[in-house]
């Protein structure tokens, strides 16, 4: 499967010029296929957005590239390394924040650090000067000595990138690195993980439910559903792909603006709760001869809205549904991984 | 090693943080120690005219030990359901270094427990007439710290929460203890619970602890070495296996 990789790589020879390079990979749970063949690759520098539902591999491809989980088939190589083959070296060359907290709550933010720095196996001279280095870069320096307990969320997530960033990883796995936090907090982050991406240079691979902040940081974005790729390339030409503007029209009769649409050559793209979206090129100029087609058909028409297409839409697009349906399912698809975990 | 010592290191601040454990689990040999001690006293005779509260004494040291490092073991559940676990094994060490770390460090801490409960019963009667014999007492306590920890970890890596924790300790913990000849000189016992008792590897640490104390026991010593040494290394091999299994 060969999908848009710009500045990557344009020849063969991309396991020389790729932070990460996935053939194939594939993770089955019992009869649940959570990623299901998936081969693309990753430049160094860059910041690559994994989107998708609950459920749809997203994590499960993350535990993989970080040696926390076998593949069922297929292989993966970080850093040039293979993931199966060394998972050592794979884990000294990455650093990776997970979805769920895992500090030490007891210990201080200081303590959690000095206990990654030893894990690590940095010489204390080295450990000591960057620990103090990467707090002040997110800001603990004052609350060093506190227990970590003490901390909200956004605090202790800010802990876990600069714990995450200790031992100098050349590539940093941020898996819902803003879930659950408020939208400041959650802004404060991403302008880190920009900054962060830009200074040291690493290759940051993220998951996330955000949209918008996908859009604002990433580089390139692959979506990802029912452990398959189903579509990947920069935000920007992502969005291009559904043409101009996205016009959304509310109506009692939906049924009818379809078909109405439909003979004027214009495609749905989805349809809900009485709304048809479609994607429209110069929407300004043409959503009048819009507007009079339906009211020549007599369609009763409640309210038009034309909007720039975002990575909600391309996500709809793709995958029939919104991300807000999808965190509706969360819930169930969690359990249903849950069990597969168990089998 | 120096990954066993950085585990280690996280155990001993969190013990020294967690006042409520220290206090909460010397309490309950304590309480035994001085209401059944003063209690039984004159009611009970033993054999060889001793003391009813200087036999209890060994025992209580080993309940101190026994309980803290059980739980100190199966504190990993914890540390698998706020996700500290993750940290530490996604890191480039091998899962045999984290266990061993893990089980030196709860087995310290126990050993600190049962130190504890020793040093109040030298208000109550203990005497210190040897002080190399003493240092035995200390190794059996070692020993004991060491296979519960391990035995703690065994279960807990198969565990998935704390619900089961309680079931566990009322079914295999408190039964090792009760049939470990603390409470009663295994010769006055029926036959039938003698033999019991001697298949509870625990009667072992405490009848080593008791040669340490008193200088005679009712097991020779090297036969309590012996065992429970055999017994620690066979749980720190199962733990061992058990965590390497480990999913999360």
């Amino acid at each position: 499967m060969v999908l848009g990789t710009p500045g990557t790589h344009r020849d063969g020879n991309h396991r020389m010029t790729s932070a990460i390079h996935i053939e194939n990979l594939t993770r089955r749970f019992g009869d649940l296929v959570a990623v299901d063949s998936i081969s693309f690759d990753i430049g160094h520098g860059e910041i690559f957005g994994l989107l998708g539902p609950n459920g749809a591999g997203k994590t499960t491809t993350l535990s993989m590239l970080a040696t926390m989980l076998e593949p069922t088939s297929g292989s993966a190589t970080v850093n040039g390394i293979d993931i199966a083959g060394d998972a050592d070296g794979v884990r000294k060359s990455i650093g990776i924040v997970f979805q769920d907290q895992s500090l030490d709550e007891e210990l201080t933010a200081w303590e959690n650090m000095d206990f990654h720095g030893r894990l690590y196996r940095i010489p204390a001279a080295i450990r000591n000067q960057r620990i103090d280095e990467l707090l002040r870069l997110v800001e603990l320096s004052d609350r060093k000595d506190d227990i970590v307990k003490t901390f909200s969320g956004g605090m202790r997530r800010r802990l876990e990138i600069a714990r995450g960033l200790l031992h100098h990883p050349s590539v940093l796995f941020l898996d819902e690195p803003t879930l659950g936090l408020d939208p400041q907090t959650r802004n404060h982050l991403w302008t880190y993980i920009a900054t962060l991406a830009q200074e040291k240079g690493i290759t940051i691979v993220i998951t996330t439910h955000y949209m918008e902040e996908a859009d604002r940081l990433c580089n390139r974005i692959a979506i990802i559903d029912h452990g398959k790729i189903i579509a990947m390339d920069t935000p920007e030409r992502l969005k291009a792909r559904i043409g101009g503007e996205v016009v959304t029209i509310t109506s009692p009769d939906p049924d009818r603006v379809v078909s109405v649409l439909a003979g004027a050559g214009i495609e749905t793209v989805d349809r809900r709760d009485g709304q048809v979206t479609i994607g429209l090129e110069n929407a300004e100029q043409q959503i009048s001869g819009l507007i009079v087609r339906l009211s020549e058909n007599k369609v009763p028409v409640t309210a038009i809205a034309v909007h720039k297409p975002t990575l909600e839409d391309v996500f709809l697009a793709f995958t029939g549904k919104t991300i807000r349906d999808v965190e509706g399912d969360a819930k169930e698809s969690m359990r249903i991984h849950h069990r597969a975990m168990r089998h | 090693m120096d990954i066993v010592y950085t585990i280690w290191l996280r155990s001993m601040k969190r013990y020294v943080r967690s006042k409520s454990r220290i206090i909460g689990s010397v309490s309950m040999p304590l309480f035994l120690l001085l209401f059944l001690g003063f209690g039984l006293n004159a009611v009970v005779t033993l054999p060889n005219s001793e003391n009813y509260i200087s036999f209890l004494m060994p025992g209580m040291v080993a309940m101190s030990v026994l309980f803290s490092s059980v739980f100190s073991g199966i504190q990993i559940i914890w540390d698998k359901q706020f996700g500290f676990l993750k940290e530490t094994l996604v890191a480039p060490v091998s899962r045999l270094e984290i266990m061993i770390g893990q089980t030196v460090g709860g087995a310290t801490t126990a050993f600190i427990q049962g130190i504890i409960i020793l040093v109040l019963s030298l208000f109550i009667g203990l005497v210190v007439d040897n002080a190399l014999r003493f240092l035995v007492a200390f190794l059996f306590m070692a020993l004991i710290g060491i296979s519960f920890t391990a035995f703690g970890i065994a279960i807990a890596s198969r565990m998935e929460d704390m619900t089961g924790f309680q079931l566990i300790m009322n079914f295999i913990i408190f039964p090792v203890f009760a049939l470990s000849g603390a409470f009663f000189p295994i010769a006055s016992l029926p036959p039938v619970m003698g033999t019991v008792t001697l298949l509870d590897p625990l009667t072992y640490g405490v009848e080593g602890i008791r040669y340490g104390l008193t200088g005679s026991s009712q097991i020779d010593p090297l036969v309590c070495l012996a065992v429970i040494g055999g017994f620690a290394l066979a749980t720190t091999a199962v733990g061992a296996y058990l965590f390497r299994k480990i999913r999360i």
